[in-house]
């Protein structure tokens, strides 16, 4: 009786087991193929929205390069996932708010795959209650040389590739409003502590700072914060779409006015054209629809390391029309065209140059 | 359900969720954008195929980088490409003057070391300008945006 006891016990043991080995099997098996499917919805998603700024190995563009070693070691996927939701308003980074959480999980997976060796870090989320005058002084003496002043972050974008730049890595936004909403206090601290290989990032006490001199730049960074709006583009009014000014001269008269105006305002004339140049044969060209191409080279290699996008825009160019017994001449505006980049920086040339365009429309119409 | 089903079942939800996201991000995009991991020179040949295919005429490159280069300033390749339709590059400023300044559309081409990018402004983005009074130009925009993401796909993704 106990050996047959034994037996079915031995029996319903073995079931058991290999049923709740077959299940684990399973589990595994599933958890298994919804990380492959997880990590080529990440791929995919990569390619489509990502690789065109971060390159197509993250190894940055227009965007910041995001397969360095030491950015992966240092930063937190709750950063990742912030700064894929945020972006960085005023800093070309668009904020992907639509994206689900299952997809910027798969991103993150994705990005990770590049170094699979490299395991996130989880930074405690305690502030850091440091000295914040203080840390604006040492903010002000060391880090505003790259950082620039409350770290709007260095000139241009991403890294050296189509254009000359001063660094290889343009020094990030860390007083951007969403870099901080991203950043914990203890993941800033870490980065300033060890510094970044690959980038002129030193650690502090290659820049003889001490610890507590790191947590007063934490608390100043952290103090840049408070109170500023998250939204892009939050208070910026970008005007019409085109600037019109209606000529008081003949076709003729206001080609050559503008040409003159042009070099007037430090723009070299390129050439002119009839709208429909290389759409039909020459002798069909409409004579009464007139474009006139000038460009200031100097700002255009400014604009284009500011932001190399702009460059669909360029060069400058007017439009001059007849219409009835109406001469028209117009230009794109390039305050209008600026709320396409979500750059700042880029912004200030786009208002400067809009001021340039309605002086110099203004001058030969007049 | 067999695991073969479980695993379309799995697929299909990421490609449903996936082309959710596009359509809702295309939504309010503002400027089409594409890498290829191509080389400038096969891209740029490949840009000029698609424009063609898509059944518009490429009417003039711009040479960037000669114009800067010539002035002493370094860059890579970066040129401006023109196309359109020759009935549209007609009617339309006649109808639209104040289109006048966004015509011929435009996709700048550029290098980054061996690969390629391409951007452009989504037409979307002349929306709010124009289609308050001219709410028939939608039907033009909306086709021009298709075609030049075809355009771009076509050059980054084939």
């Amino acid at each position: 009786m106990k050996i047959k006891f034994n037996w079915i016990f031995c029996g319903l043991s073995f079931l058991l087991g290999s049923t709740l080995l077959l299940t684990a099997g399973n589990v595994l098996a599933a958890t298994d193929k919804s990380d492959q499917a997880s990590l080529a919805m990440g791929s995919e998603l990569f390619q489509t929205k990502c690789s065109v700024c971060h390159g197509s190995e993250g190894s940055g563009g227009v965007g910041m390069p995001l397969n360095l070693d030491d950015f992966l070691k240092t930063t937190s996927d709750k950063y990742l996932q912030q700064t894929i939701r945020l972006g960085r308003p005023g800093r070309v980074m668009p904020s992907f708010s639509e994206l689900s959480d299952v997809q910027v999980q798969s991103l993150i997976k994705y990005i990770r795959s590049w170094k699979p060796d490299i395991k996130p870090p989880v930074y405690d989320q305690a502030h850091i209650a440091g000295d914040k005058e203080k840390g604006k002084q040492i903010f002000n003496a060391i880090c505003i040389n790259c950082h620039r002043e409350e770290g709007i972050g260095g000139k241009g974008t991403g890294v050296t590739f189509s254009r000359p730049r001063d660094a290889e890595i343009i020094a990030p936004a860390i007083g951007n409003p969403a870099f901080l909403a991203a950043a914990s206090d203890q993941m800033i601290k870490r980065i300033i502590m060890t510094g970044r290989e690959s980038t002129p990032m030193m650690a502090a006490t290659s820049m003889g700072l001490t610890e507590k001199d790191v947590d007063n730049v934490v608390t100043y960074l952290r103090s840049l914060s408070k109170g500023v709006a998250l939204e892009h583009d939050h208070d910026y009014a970008p005007g019409a779409a085109v600037l019109t000014y209606e000529s008081s001269y003949s076709l003729e008269e206001t080609i050559n006015n503008i040409k003159a105006a042009a070099i007037g305002y430090n723009f070299r004339y390129i050439r002119e054209q009839t709208l429909n140049r290389g759409f039909v044969e020459k002798d069909q060209e409409n004579k009464n629809q007139y474009l006139v191409y000038f460009c200031n080279f100097n700002f255009l290699n400014q604009a284009l390391s500011i932001d190399p996008r702009i460059g669909m825009f360029l060069p400058f160019r007017a439009t001059i029309m007849k219409k009835g017994d109406t001469v028209l001449v117009m230009t794109v505006n390039p305050n209008y065209l600026c709320s396409l980049f979500n750059n700042a920086e880029l912004r200030e040339g786009c208002e400067f140059m809009s001021e340039k365009y309605e002086a110099m429309l203004e001058e030969s119409t007049l | 359900m067999t695991n073969r089903f479980k695993q379309l079942s799995l697929s299909t939800l990421f490609l449903v969720l996936f082309l959710c996201s596009a359509a809702a991000y295309a939504e309010h995009q503002k400027l089409i954008m594409g890498r290829s991991v191509d080389a400038f020179p096969e891209s740029m040949s490949a840009l000029q195929e698609e424009i063609k295919k898509a059944g518009y005429v490429l009417s003039f490159v711009q040479r960037v980088d000669v114009g800067l280069t010539g002035m002493g300033f370094k860059t890579d390749k970066y040129r401006v490409v023109f196309f359109g339709k020759p009935e549209e590059i007609k009617e339309l400023p006649e109808k639209y003057p104040e289109l006048v300044p966004y015509l011929p559309l435009a996709i700048a081409i550029f290098a980054e070391e061996q690969e390629t990018v391409l951007t452009a402004m989504s037409p979307d983005f002349l929306g709010p300008a124009y289609l308050k009074e001219h709410s028939e130009l939608k039907v033009i925009f909306n086709r021009w945006k298709k075609d030049i993401e075809t355009i771009i796909e076509g050059v980054c993704y084939q």
